[in-house]
C-alpha cells in the first residue's frame, strides 16, 4: 500500500497544459496571482475565473480533484470571510448586540472570498499539470542567473530532487521499523493523542538514525560518480521553448495587458 | 599486458573514537590489475575488503604508500575525477545510490556530471539501459522496481559514463537469489564487452566465473591467484574460517575417500567431466 503513494499532487494526464514548458507554466502562476492583486472590481475576477476554467478544461484535470485541495483552506477562507463581513464599518444593514453587518463589509468579504478561492485554486493548477521533477527542473533553470550572486539554485533543486526520490524509500524504513516495533508488542493505535504521539518517539530515533545512514550512503554513491555541484554539468533533458511555449506566453502576457486596462478604465 | 590499477604497498587506517589506537584496516598490500580481467575480492566481514575498494577510486585515500587508477595518482586532488570517470563502481544498497526519482534521470546523472552533450548523454543512456535490459523501464520510478532491477539501475548508471573499470562492491549482499543471478549475468557480459571488472563479494560461488580471485584476511592478501590454483588450497581457506565452493569442497571430500579426482575444482561441470574420466577408466 504504502508502496503506491503518489507524490505531491501531480495528476497524470495527457493535455496541452501539461506539456507546456514548466517555465512557462511558472511565469503564468506568478503573473495570476499578481494579476489577482490588480484586481479591484467584480468584473476583473469574472475575466480571471474564465480564464482558470478555461487553463482547467484544456488541462483534463477534474475539478473534483483540484476541489479536495481546497479542503484544507477551508477553515482560512470562512475565518477571512468573517472576520471582514464584522469588521468592516460603514452603512450598517443588519446588527445584533456588538455584531454588525455593513454594505460594505459583505462586499470586502465577498471579494477577499473569491480572492483567496481563485488564488488558491490557480496555484494549485501548477503543481497538479506539471511533474515534480520538472517543476524544480524549471526552477533552478529561472533562477539559474542568480547563481552568480550566490544564490544557491542548482543546490535547492538538488535537493529537491532527492527529497523527491527518498521520500518513498523512507516511507517503506518507517512501515518496517513500526511493524518491528509492533510484532514487539508496541501499540501505535490506543490512546489518547499526547500518549500516541510519545508512542511514535521510539520510532521516529531509529529512523533518523536509518535517514542518517542513507544521506552517507549516497553522498559516497554521488561522489563516485562525479557530482562536483552544479558548475560545468550538462543536463539530459534540454529545455527549448517551443512554439506552443510561445504562444502560451503571449497569451499569458495578454491576459495581464487585458487586466490592467480593465483595473484602470472600469 | 597493461595494467589499469597499481597499488603499492597500500595501508588504511581509521580511527573509531578520539582517544583510541588507530585500526588498520588494510596492512601493506600490493597488487596490479591487467586490463580487461576479472577479478574477485573475496574475504569476511572486516577483512577490509570494502576499504580496499573504496581506495581504489579515491572514495579512500591511503594512510601509506599508494594506489594508481591508469597512471593518475589517488592522492593527486587534481586527478579524482579523472580516477573516478575511470573507475566506477557499483554500491551494495540498490536504494542509496539512486538519486533521480526518474529512471533515465538517474542513468543521466553521472554523464551530467562529466559535461556530456544532451545528446551524447541521450544516446548513452539508451545504450546503457539496454546492456542491462532495463530499456522499457526508463520511464518508471526506482522505488516501483525490485532489487535486481534497481541494482541493474545503478550499473547502467555507471555504464553511462563509459568507465574502463568497473569496481563492484558487494552487489548483490541485498539480492534475493533472482536478483543476484541477474546481477551475476550483467558482470559477465560487462566483462565479455572488455571492462576491466572488480567484484569484492563474500559469495564464494560468484568468484567462479572470475580469471583471479585474491582472498582477503584481517587487512593482508592470504591468496592471489587464478581460482583454480587459489582453491587447491582449500586448507589454508578453511583456516581462516572461510568457505570454499562447493565443487571444491565435493573434490576434497571424494580424494579423502580415496576416489582420484583432481583438487581445485570449482565448476559443476568440471566435476562431471572428471568423474565420468574415472568411469570410463574403471
Amino acid at each position: 500500500m504504502i508502496r503506491d503513494i503518489t507524490l505531491g499532487q501531480y495528476y497524470p494526464a495527457e493535455s496541452p497544459i501539461h506539456r507546456l514548458d514548466p517555465r512557462v507554466k511558472i511565469t503564468a502562476t506568478l503573473l495570476f496571482i499578481i494579476e489577482l492583486f490588480i484586481v479591484d472590481n467584480f468584473p476583473g475576477f469574472a475575466i480571471c475565473a474564465a480564464v482558470l476554467g478555461a487553463v482547467i478544461l484544456v488541462s483534463r484535470v477534474p475539478l473534483k480533484f483540484i476541489m479536495r485541495g481546497m479542503k484544507p483552506i477551508l477553515f482560512i477562507l470562512f475565518f477571512t470571510f468573517a472576520l471582514n463581513i464584522f469588521m468592516v464599518k460603514g452603512e450598517v444593514i443588519w446588527e445584533l448586540g456588538f455584531l454588525h453587518i455593513t454594505k460594505e463589509g459583505i462586499r470586502i468579504a465577498v471579494f477577499m472570498a473569491v480572492r483567496l478561492v481563485l488564488l488558491i485554486m490557480g496555484s494549485s493548477m501548477l503543481t497538479l499539470a506539471t511533474k515534480p521533477l520538472n517543476l524544480t527542473d524549471g526552477m533552478e533553470r529561472m533562477l539559474s542567473p542568480f547563481a552568480k550572486l550566490g544564490f544557491p539554485a542548482h543546490e535547492i533543486a538538488m535537493m529537491m530532487t532527492i527529497a523527491l526520490r527518498f521520500i518513498p524509500t523512507l516511507l517503506e524504513e518507517t512501515d518496517k521499523i513500526m511493524k518491528a516495533q509492533q510484532a514487539r508488542g508496541a501499540d501505535f493505535e490506543s490512546g489518547n493523542i499526547i500518549r500516541r504521539a510519545k508512542a511514535l518517539i521510539p520510532v521516529l530515533v531509529p529512523l533518523f538514525v536509518s535517514a542518517f545512514r542513507i544521506a552517507q550512503d549516497l553522498a559516497m554513491a554521488m561522489e563516485a560518480r562525479c557530482y562536483r555541484g552544479g558548475s560545468g554539468r550538462t543536463r539530459l533533458h534540454e529545455m527549448k521553448l517551443k512554439t506552443r511555449d510561445i504562444v502560451a506566453f503571449i497569451l499569458e502576457a495578454a491576459f495581464l495587458v487585458l487586466i490592467i486596462l480593465e483595473a484602470r478604465y472600469f | 599486458m597493461d595494467k589499469v590499477i597499481t597499488v603499492e604497498d597500500l595501508t588504511f587506517e581509521y580511527t573509531r573514537g578520539e582517544n583510541e589506537e588507530p585500526v588498520k584496516a588494510l596492512d601493506g598490500i600490493s597488487f596490479e590489475i591487467d586490463k580487461g580481467s576479472f577479478t574477485a575480492i573475496i574475504g569476511k566481514n572486516g577483512s577490509g575488503k570494502s576499504t580496499l575498494a573504496k581506495n581504489l577510486n579515491g572514495l579512500l585515500i591511503p594512510t601509506s604508500g599508494s594506489v594508481f587508477v591508469e597512471g593518475y595518482d589517488t592522492r593527486d586532488d587534481e586527478a579524482i575525477w579523472e580516477i573516478r570517470q575511470r573507475a566506477g563502481m557499483v554500491f551494495q544498497n540498490p536504494d542509496n545510490q539512486l538519486v533521480s526519482s526518474i529512471v533515465e534521470d538517474d542513468v543521466a546523472f553521472g554523464p551530467e556530471n562529466l559535461g556530456i552533450e544532451p545528446a551524447e548523454i541521450r544516446r548513452r543512456v539508451d545504450k546503457a539501459l539496454e546492456d542491462v535490459n532495463m530499456g522499457e523501464y526508463k520511464m518508471k520510478a526506482p522505488h516501483l522496481l525490485s532489487g535486481g532491477q534497481k541494482q541493474r539501475i545503478a550499473i547502467a548508471g555507471v555504464v553511462a559514463m563509459r568507465p574502463e573499470i568497473i569496481i563492484f562492491d558487494e552487489p548483490t549482499a541485498m539480492l534475493d537469489p533472482k536478483g543476484r543471478k541477474e546481477i551475476m549475468a550483467i558482470i559477465k557480459e560487462l566483462h565479455q564487452d572488455g571492462k576491466t571488472v572488480i567484484l569484492i563479494t563474500h559469495f564464494m560461488e560468484e568468484t567462479i566465473d572470475a580469471d583471479r580471485v585474491i582472498i582477503l584476511n584481517e587487512g593482508k592478501i592470504l591468496l592471489d591467484g587464478a581460482p583454480e590454483e587459489v582453491f587447491k588450497r582449500a586448507d589454508e581457506i578453511r583456516a581462516v574460517n572461510l568457505e570454499v565452493p562447493m565443487m571444491t569442497d565435493l573434490a576434497d571430500r571424494l580424494i579423502k575417500e580415496g576416489i582420484d579426482v583432481p583438487r581445485g575444482i570449482i565448476r559443476e561441470e568440471d566435476m562431471v567431466e572428471a568423474i565420468c574420466r574415472l568411469k570410463s577408466q574403471n
